[in-house]
This record gives structure tokens, C-alpha cells and sequence, in this order.
């Protein structure tokens, strides 16, 4: 059978991702029959109403899902198209209540050609009660219309379909993970829709754990554990981790009644991590700082001959002191991305999936290359584009070691040795270099 | 900090990581406290196979939790001993470490832990 997805028309680059993952983690056969990045409409294979509904129930990116019952370029098109199409399932509505609606894409219909429109499938056998709330079934006319179509005068959508409800997204959760009404927050937290997306397209879900390395100030924590994965973090700004007093990571978690879900925070930098190598997490998902403001840091000496010694203060070794604060260095931004997917590999539980995000120029001179490892297998590849840069999701799948090719040797990049957090960062020397706009 | 994350962590010295006598890390004049949360045998049963049973037995006896069964259960015998669930839910979920710090048998280096986070980040000699 086949059914409609209605997306939102935003992120398009993420929403075929997200519903394929989301495929994934119920176990659903997907098939992709027609789908645009300029359309809201996507028309998929399922093999069931209820794989339908289970599909979008955690999505963000879609908004609803609907049965198919005809489609055409033509209103007279899509008549013949339902009488061919969906004539043996009238008789199951016949005397049910139902509503219609119209759902027009990049047009607009008034109230009274919307009731002219709904009046023209008078033909179908329906003897229910018309209800606006509280209805049996709903039964909704899509039109899709040219770009700008008043504009050049166009009369008539170019394609119409006409399809019946049958379960919605979960986009309304949007509003109650909203960064404006979140008590824990700072200026790199990830919005709540994008953290979500990334969370699904992660596959977290119950009884999974799952690691944010870069956890700030918890965004994807919380999108994880809302899906009701057990959520651990760490950094190495022990500021983020701790914040003010009684606002951090865990009053977040409590605040939208996530307790349970909450694993841990502590501070630590990836590079020498206090992890042991073990699968021990079903998912890693981060946004790495990539060093805009201050540079992307690691712990050591920026002299990597000094500081071997035990520093001692007032006859006290300083490192064991409270104020104590061990020295950071800058690192490569890339060198990072290579440790990130060197961890994933031993960290990640067979099928196991990693995403992070990573900035990248809108010029193909300041491309950054998608980082590749033998063991994980990129899954998807989305891109939020802004005005002077773009910022990708690059998700892999930890690739069982049964079907890593034993030649697939990585190509291993010699790690940067320079000291200026420019020299090392080419993302930074193009930001503060001033990215050329786009085609301008 | 849970006693689970303390079972999936080592020292973070790099030359520590490849002695056994780094891990576990051992708790030093630690403050417990417990939390009470509901219990969730997908997560339990799905945690089981990536615990170190016998550093998990070693941090039990060590905290003064009562002894843990010489080998890790199966699933199936996990499923089937309530006690022993429940037992499990509250070491490694309910309780956690609010003050003290973890100690590298190897190295001697101890990881302080303040208001329940432990700082990992090493001393400029250490890293
Ligand atoms: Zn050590």
C-alpha cells in the first residue's frame, strides 16, 4: 500500500534522514516511491497502516501520514485515479463520521473554494456525519503548487492527492523542549528541534545508552533521554558540567521529569579519556566546538617539553589543590574528528551509530572532507545552510568486525604539531578570514 | 556519580590503561547517597553485558554492599531472581558517589568527585 509522509518544508535535508532512521529503529520495511527536497510530500511503500502510524508517531521532521487513495496532476485525473485506486475501500467508511480538510503547498485556497473543493468528491459513498472535531475519519485533499505560482498567474496546482489520516509526528514536543523556557542554557546550545532530529536520526530509544563527549550544557542529553535512552555526558569545561549552583545538566533533566533517564555527567576530554575500551554505548552524538570563539582545546602544554615535572607550591604538589587548573592546548579540529571516530569504533555497540556535527564553508576551497573510518559506514549526510557557512550531521553505523575489510587501512592523517589555533583550525582561519558569500 | 559509570571507567593516563591495576578505580573516603528510581528491565537486561563483573564485585565489596554472585547472571537468570534484579537496579542506578574521589592502584593518581562530578582532567605531568 502505499502511504503519504507530510513533512514540514524546513531542514530538507534532514527529513528523508530522520524517517529512514527512524525505519531502522521500529524494524520497518521503507520504501522511498518519490520524494523531493522542494516538496512536503513524500510517497512511500509500507507494509501496513500500523507501520504507518509507528513510522512518524517520534518523528520531528514529518507532521502526519496519511493512507493514499488517488493522485494526479488534474482534479479529473485524480477522480479516475480514486475509482481505480480506492474503490474497495469505500464501503469501510461508509457510515463512519469524518471530516475534510485541504492541505495546499505553496498556494492558497479561501474557505469558499476550499468547500467547492471538498463538495467535488460528493461522488464517494460516504453517509457519516460531518464532524469538525471529534470525527472518525479524516480525509484530506493535497495540492501542490508551482514556486510562486500567483505570481506568474498559474490557475491550477500541479499535482492534487487525495488521502486519509492516520497518525501525526511528534512535533508538538518542539514547544516543550523550547531553549527559551529551559533552565540550563548557553549561548552554543543546540535548539530543541535540531537536537531531536539528531537524536532520532541516532536511534536513541528505551533502555539504550548513550554519550555526548561535548555535552555543554546537555541539549542532546535531554532530546536522547526524552526518547528514553540513559544519557551520559562529560567535557572538559567542568563549568558546563557544574553551571551555577543549582542550574546544570541535572536541573534540566528534572525539570522536564527525566530523572530517570539521566546516567551521568563528569568532566573529562576525549583525548584522554577516562573511559575503558569497551562497547559500552548504543549511540555517540556531538557537536564538537570547532573553535569560533576560543579555539578548540585539549588537555597539555602548548610547549609540549614543559610540564613534565610535579609542580610544587608552598611545599604542596599544585595538581592536588582545589584551585588547581591543568593547562589546555589547542588541537586540530580535524585531529579531534579522527579521535571522535577512533573512539565510536571500540566505544559503539555493534550497529551502534555516531553523529556529530561539523562546520563547513559554503566554498568548496574551505571544504572540509567528511572524516572516513574502515569500521563505520556513513549513513546519512545532512546540511543546515546559513549565510556565510553550513554546518553538516554526518552519521555512521559502527560496521559489525565480521564485515570490516581486512585491507581497508585508514588513511591515517598526520597530526598537526603547530601551535596557533588558526594554523590548526581551517574552518577558524576561514571564519575570521570571512567566508566569500554564496555566488556573490 | 552512579556506581554504574564508575564500572566504565579507568585511569585516564595513557600509559595506566594497559595495566589491569588501573581499573577499577577505587573509591576513597566517598559519601553514598541513593536515589529512588523506577526500575526498567530493558535497560538492566541491555547494561548486563557490558558490565565487568568482577570490578563491579570488587567496587561492591569495597562500598560495603553485600557480596554479588561469583559470575555475572544471564539474562534469563537475571529475569528469573527478583532480589538479585532489584539488588542490581539500586548498586549500579540508584546509588552514587556525591563526594570523595577514585583512586589508580597503578599510578596512585586520585580523581576528585565534588557534588556528585568527578574531574577525569590530568595534571600537566600526567597527560
Ligand atoms: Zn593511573
Amino acid at each position: 500500500m502505499e502511504y503519504m509522509i507530510r513533512f514540514t518544508q524546513s531542514h530538507e535535508t534532514f527529513r528523508l534522514a530522520e524517517i529512514e532512521a527512524l525505519a531502522v529503529f521500529e524494524g520497518i520495511k521503507l520504501e522511498v516511491i518519490s520524494y523531493s527536497l522542494d516538496s512536503p510530500f513524500c510517497l512511500v511503500k509500507l507494509p501496513s497502516e500500523e507501520a504507518a502510524i509507528r513510522l512518524v508517531r517520534r518523528s520531528i521532521l514529518a507532521k502526519s501520514v496519511y493512507e493514499v487513495w488517488g493522485k494526479a496532476s488534474t482534479y479529473e485525473g485524480l477522480f479516475d485515479s480514486i475509482r481505480a485506486e480506492s474503490q474497495h475501500l469505500w464501503p469501510l467508511y461508509e457510515t463512519c463520521s469524518f471530516k475534510f480538510s485541504v492541505d495546499t503547498f505553496q498556494g492558497s485556497r479561501t474557505p469558499a473554494e476550499q468547500r467547492n473543493l471538498i463538495e467535488r468528491f460528493g461522488f464517494l459513498p460516504f453517509e457519516g456525519p460531518i464532524k469538525m472535531k471529534g470525527f472518525d475519519q479524516e480525509f484530506c485533499i493535497l495540492e501542490e503548487w508551482v514556486h510562486d505560482s500567483a505570481a506568474f498567474g498559474i490557475q491550477d496546482p500541479q499535482s492534487v492527492c487525495l488521502a486519509r489520516y492516520l497518525g501525526s509526528s511528534a512535533r508538538d514536543i518542539i514547544a516543550k523542549y523550547d531553549l527559551k523556557k529551559r533552565k540550563y542554557i548557553s549561548t552554543t546550545s543546540m535548539d530543541a528541534e535540531l537536537s531531536l532530529v539528531t537524536a532520532n536520526i541516532t536511534l536513541a530509544g528505551p533502555g539504550k545508552l548513550f554519550y555526548d563527549p561535548f555535552v555543554g550544557t546537555g541539549s542532546f542529553s535531554v532530546a536522547c533521554a526524552h526518547f528514553g535512552a540513559l544519557a551520559f555526558g562529560s567535557d572538559i569545561d567542568g563549568r558546563n558540567i557544574r553551571g551555577k549552583g543549582k542550574v546544570n545538566i541535572l536541573a534540566n533533566f528534572d525539570q522536564y521529569g527525566l530523572m530517570p533517564q539521566f546516567g551521568d555527567s563528569f568532566v573529562a576530554d576525549l583525548t584522554n579519556t577516562p573511559l575503558r575500551a569497551a562497547r559500552l554505548f548504543d549511540g555517540i552524538l556531538c557537536d564538537p566546538p570547532y573553535g569560533v570563539r576560543e579555539g578548540l582545546k585539549v588537555l597539555g602544554s602548548r610547549d609540549p617539553t614543559k610540564g613534565r615535572e610535579v609542580v610544587y607550591l608552598n611545599g604542596k604538589a599544585h595538581h592536588t589543590e582545589e584551585d588547581y587548573i591543568p593547562p589546555k592546548r589547542p588541537y586540530s579540529f580535524l585531529a579531534m574528528l579522527d579521535d571522535i571516530l577512533d573512539f565510536a569504533t571500540f566505544s559503539l555497540v555493534d550497529n551502534g551509530r555516531l553523529s556529530f556535527w561539523m562546520p563547513t564553508a559554503n566554498d568548496e576551497n574551505q571544504e572540509i572532507q567528511v572524516p572516513q573510518h574502515p569500521c563505520l559506514e556513513i549513513t546519512s549526510i545532512c546540511t543546515q545552510t546559513f549565510n556565510r557557512w553550513s554546518r553538516r550531521l554526518i552519521t555512521y553505523r559502527r560496521i559489525p568486525d565480521s564485515e570490516v575489510p581486512a585491507e581497508a587501512i585508514r588513511e591515517q592523517r598526520a597530526k598537526e604539531q603547530g601551535i596557533s589555533a588558526d594554523d590548526l583550525n581551517p574552518f577558524r582561519k576561514g571564519y575570521f578570514k570571512g567566508f566569500k558569500l554564496n555566488g556573490k | 556519580m552512579k556506581l554504574l559509570t564508575l564500572n566504565f571507567l579507568t585511569c585516564a593516563v595513557k600509559s595506566c590503561k594497559s595495566t589491569s591495576a588501573s581499573f577499577p578505580l577505587h573509591p576513597k573516603d566517598c559519601e553514598l547517597v541513593s536515589d529512588t528510581l523506577k526500575s526498567d528491565p530493558k535497560l538492566l537486561f541491555n547494561i548486563l553485558p557490558r558490565l565487568d563483573w568482577s570490578a563491579l564485585s570488587t567496587t561492591a565489596s569495597e562500598l560495603g554492599f553485600p557480596g554479588l554472585p561469583p559470575s555475572a547472571p544471564t539474562k534469563e537468570e537475571l529475569e528469573a531472581n527478583e532480589k538479585l534484579f532489584h539488588d542490581l537496579h539500586t548498586l549500579l542506578l540508584e546509588t552514587h558517589i556525591s563526594e570523595g574521589s577514585l583512586v589508580c592502584a597503578n599510578c596512585g593518581h586520585s580523581y576528585k568527585i565534588k557534588e556528585g562530578i568527578a574531574n577525569f582532567l590530568l595534571p600537566n605531568h600526567l597527560v
